[in-house]
């Protein structure tokens, strides 16, 4: 691994913004806050995942990995992040590293012919290079090819180093934003800038989520400038430097980003989110505010608070028809960090029972917002193993789980309900509706009339009652009118049977 | 007759292949009671298992050693020891099956020595079977990892033997990466019909059917019983199911003097017939079993039926060698003709006998331009093959792996004189599913002039 390398991962995780970060002692934050990975017992992306999860959604750039091909092969074409325009984002390329390739130390060459021909074939709006494990390891210098493949095309070549041996999928993620920083944010301007520019950092636009929220931007005049990453375009990455704010979404992995951007271009940030009702009204609201403190007219407040009183009603009077359908029922929610609380909020709105949520990947701050909610902290977990879990539900802890798509099985196979709340899901639940779509999902999924039938006996499981013996046949066969009477073959049947009379060819009618 | 040509580009686009660590990850899941380790960076084992789960609809156990940037250079030994502690603590699996990674190998780690010398030093690991395949990511796709998987399970647990001592009822089945659950299940129904007791390796049929058991484990559920497996050393003979077994076949026959018969495919009516043949042989039976006997003559039902779409149909097709030459080699029996076949490694013979000109070793991308350049009337490839669908307008037949936007892959049956049937069907269906009515402009006519066309108006009031 570079030096330069090591120094950045160093660095993003010595991150001011970071509470985390900033309540540990001297000492161990200079050991970062990477975890060491147990072998055997490890689950979870690697680095190269996090930065391709993390930059893939922007849709007119061609990502393009540098690697043997399981990075690629393996993983292309697995998430719903949507776009509005370009599909070029969705091909699935890579330098498909032989064995040739790496013995004859061709890595370079290759890779550089491969993203001629990526402009050649599909002229994006830019191409993003991954470095991973194995060209890490060969030594190939992903920067200088990007470089002189830039001053050769004139199309940006963008090197993102991320080897997967580096660290987890959090890490990659904090890498790929960097090298965003680094190479892409402000190296173009805007042709007109007005006081409603916004950046969202950390929404990918998964199913379309982003677009749950846009109406409402819309409506209040706000222009999302700068998206990293939910359909956004590589133009609009470059000018977020020209934005007046940024709203955060997914605080853990991206807050180095938003602070640098305030370091550098002196734009203030918050963390926010989009799930749940008062979240977004929440994340609305400081929106406005920072916009206003930025030079936005002041009226802009009383727009969003009509907004917001408008928005929540609807709300609220959709998901009511559902209040009877839910209302006591049990639900178990294996997420990760900022989906926990607000969601949890608005399901105890509804009268749903919350047994238990997890804590996984939240903030101190997502921890005291649950205590606040739920009353105290009996209900929040760290991990949960999948057999412990299994056991759970099949004893009837909970009556849905609300996971992401490693806990599918251990619900479904203990027949018990369960809804896809993780980033692979392929429905959307931001926003104001968003909620009532998830809503209506646990809905049908725990009303479902199946569940009843999975779980009655099976025809074996309740003894006969009564020990019947089955009288001997009797008769003939009404059909084939063969008797009942074994080792006798009927008369009819022994020898052949008469060839119907008149003409062979006739029974076609031509 | 077919010439394999390379695709002479720098960048794959849209890759075809899946990696050779996950078919050895995919063989070893039809051990029962295994964990499948995948000896390289987190990553590698987090892709591989998504793209199971998407297939299988199922849970998969699979692990990883975990390299960080210091295993990377030091030497990942001591991961792989703790990596098989943990895993033993976690599942007490009966079996582990290690695949080396493109991380791995391209650090040149002696993986097999080193596990030796693990496993001897540390006998509290007795209870586990351990075995392990080089499958470097960037040598071959799915079908070689899992042979080499398949290779290395046998000459691990196959014992070496002096003296025959057959069991003339049991024959052993090995069967290829691009066998489904379900058609393990049907070789193993003509095996049985035949009074022989087949001894199923590796055996997927049991373990990613896709059925609700009742309890959690985290190893595989079903599979060749770790210690059934020294016992095709007993077979009267090894069938070998695919290509790619031939050489797991070698190896039983080298260490076991068990006799081979090699089957590269059983799509269509002369393969399973031979399959049939070589079953009555074996078995000393002259007559078939009647529902042998009746699944012929409904094959042959079929094949009347379907041949009006699949004469003269413009087949393109893309999947791992064994999988494209089964039903590229039935399909050009029913008179189609392979206007594309792309397939994923080089390293097989089947590709020679392709029934077409050239077939390409690339990714999706080439098979998009073949299919359009060969103007393809049907696509044949994994779910990944519905970009080309799209873009060329095409009905799209989903075999092989990964199928994950149709449910059921573990279902689809093509092999045998029933399954062979039931591929028949959904090529024709699929063929009388694209609705075109004829046109005047289809054969250069004009159509009656604008005159005569009838002029809807409203009736007077």
């Amino acid at each position: 691994m570079s030096d330069a390398l090591t120094n950045r991962i160093a660095q993003v995780f010595n991150e001011p913004g970071c509470a985390t970060n900033t309540a540990k002692s001297e000492v161990s934050r200079k050991t970062g806050c990477t975890k060491q990975l147990t072998p055997g017992a490890a689950a979870g992306g690697c680095a190269f995942d996090g930065a391709m999860i993390a930059l893939q959604p922007i849709v007119d750039v061609a990502h393009l990995v540098h690697a043997p091909l399981a990075c690629a092969g393996n993983g292309w074409d697995n998430r719903s992040a949507a776009s509005s325009g370009a599909e070029t984002y969705r091909l699935g390329l890579t330098t498909d590293l032989t064995e040739l390739d790496i013995v004859m130390g061709q890595g370079e060459k290759k890779l550089f012919r491969a993203i001629h021909e990526v402009i050649e074939a599909h002229h994006p709006a830019a191409v993003f290079v991954y470095a991973t494990c194995v060209s890490a390891l060969i030594g190939d210098d992903i920067g200088a090819v990007c470089k002189a493949a830039s001053a050769k095309w004139g199309t940006p070549c963008i090197p993102v180093d991320v080897p997967g041996f580096v660290g987890s999928k959090n890490l990659g993620n904090k890498l790929g934003a960097e090298a965003l920083f680094d190479h892409v944010i402000g190296t173009l301007e805007p042709e007109t800038t007005t006081p409603y520019d916004i950046n969202i950092i950390g929404d990918f636009n998964l199913s379309g989520e982003l677009w749950q929220v846009k109406p409402l931007l819309d409506r209040l005049g706000i222009r999302i400038l700068g998206s990293v990453s939910g359909d956004a375009r590589y133009r609009q990455v470059a000018m977020a430097h020209r934005a007046r704010v940024t709203m955060l979404v997914c605080s853990k992995a991206f807050v180095t980003l938003a602070r640098k951007l305030e370091e550098r271009w002196g734009i203030p940030y918050f963390e926010g989110s989009f799930y749940g009702i008062s979240d977004t009204s929440d994340a609305l609201r400081r929106i406005c505010g920072l916009l206003i403190e930025r030079g936005a007219p002041a009226e802009l407040a009383l727009r969003c608070e009509a907004l917001i009183a408008e928005e929540e009603a609807r709300a609220r009077a959709a998901l009511e028809p559902y209040r009877p359908r839910v209302e006591g029922r049990r639900v178990l929610l294996y997420t990760g960090g900022h989906k926990s609380w607000s969601v949890v909020s608005a399901l105890m709105e509804l009268g749903m029972e919350v047994v238990g949520t997890s804590m996984r990947k939240a903030t101190e701050n997502d921890r005291e917002r649950v205590v606040q909610i739920m009353g105290d902290d009996s209900h929040m977990y760290e991990n949960m193993a999948p057999r412990e879990m299994y056991t759970m539900l099949r004893d009837a802890g909970a009556d849905v789980l609300l996971s992401g798509g490693r806990s599918q099985f251990v619900a479904l196979k203990a027949l018990v309900p369960w809804v896809d709340v993780n980033q692979e899901k392929h429905e959307a639940y931001a926003g104001y509706m968003g909620m009532v779509d998830l809503v209506r999902a646990i809905d049908l999924a725990l009303n479902n009339p199946m569940w009843a039938d999975l779980r009655s006996p099976a025809p074996w499981d309740a003894p006969l009652a009564t020990g019947a013996v089955l009288p001997a046949p009797q008769g003939a066969c009404p059909i084939t009118h063969i008797a009942a009477h074994p080792g006798q073959l009927p008369a009819a049947l022994a020898r052949p049977l008469a060839v119907a009379s008149g003409s062979a060819t006739d029974f076609e009618d031509c | 007759m077919a010439r394999l040509v390379t695709a002479r580009h720098a960048v794959s686009t849209n890759p075809l292949k899946s990696s050779a660590p996950l078919g050895a990850a995919l063989a070893y899941l039809g051990i029962e009671g295994s964990v499948p380790l995948l000896h390289g960076a987190q990553g590698c084992t987090a892709f591989g298992m998504v793209h199971l789960v998407r297939h299988f609809k199922e849970a998969v156990p699979l692990q990883t050693t975990a390299m960080n940037e210091v295993t990377t250079i030091l030497g990942g030994a001591e991961q792989i020891e703790e990596a098989i502690e943990n895993i033993r603590k976690r599942a007490q699996p009966r079996f582990i099956g290690i695949a080396s990674t493109a991380l791995a190998e391209t650090r040149g780690e002696d993986v097999a020595g080193e596990l030796r010398e693990i496993l001897a030093r540390r006998r509290d690991f007795d209870a586990t079977r351990v075995v392990y395949a080089a499958t470097p990511d960037f040598d071959g796709g799915l079908q070689d990892g899992w042979a080499k998987a398949v290779e290395a399970i046998v000459s691990a647990l196959v014992p070496a033997t002096q003296q025959r001592d057959p069991d003339l009822r049991q024959v052993t089945l090995l069967c290829g990466s691009h066998l489904t659950p379900a058609e393990i299940e049907e070789l193993v129904r003509m095996v049985r019909a035949f009074g022989l007791e087949p001894l199923v390796l590796p055996d997927l049929s049991g373990s990613l059917d896709g059925h609700v058991s009742g309890n959690w484990s985290g190893t595989s559920l079903g599979g060749t019983p770790v210690d059934r497996i020294a016992l095709a050393a007993r077979s009267v003979c090894t069938l070998a199911i695919g290509e790619q077994m031939r050489g797991a076949a070698r190896i039983i026959e080298d260490r076991a003097m068990v006799p081979a018969q090699v089957f590269p495919a059983l799509t269509g009516l002369k393969p399973v017939d031979g399959f049939v043949r070589a079953l009555m042989e074996m078995s000393g039976t002259p007559e078939p079993p009647p529902s042998i006997r009746r699944d012929r003559a409904r094959l042959m039902d079929a094949m009347l039926d379907a041949h009006f779409f699949t004469g003269g149909l413009r087949v393109a097709i893309a999947a791992d060698p064994d999988l494209m030459f089964g039903l590229g080699t039935a399909l050009a029996a029913m008179g189609a003709e392979i206007v594309a076949a792309v397939t994923t490694s080089q390293h097989s013979p089947v590709i020679g006998q392709m029934p077409c000109e050239t077939v390409i070793l690339g990714d999706l991308g080439d098979f998009e331009r073949a299919a359009r350049v060969g103007d393809a009337q049907i696509l044949i490839t994994h779910s990944h093959g519905r970009h080309a669908a799209h873009a060329l307008h095409l009905p799209l037949l989903r075999v092989g792996f990964p199928v994950f936007d149709r449910i059921g892959a573990q279902d689809a049956c093509r092999l045998g004189y029933r399954g062979s049937r039931a591929f028949l069907y959904e090529i024709a269906n699929a063929v009388q599913a694209i609705h075109h009515r004829p046109r005047p402009e289809d054969f250069g006519a004009t159509p009656p002039p604008e005159e005569f066309s009838h002029v809807p108006h409203s009736a007077p009031c």
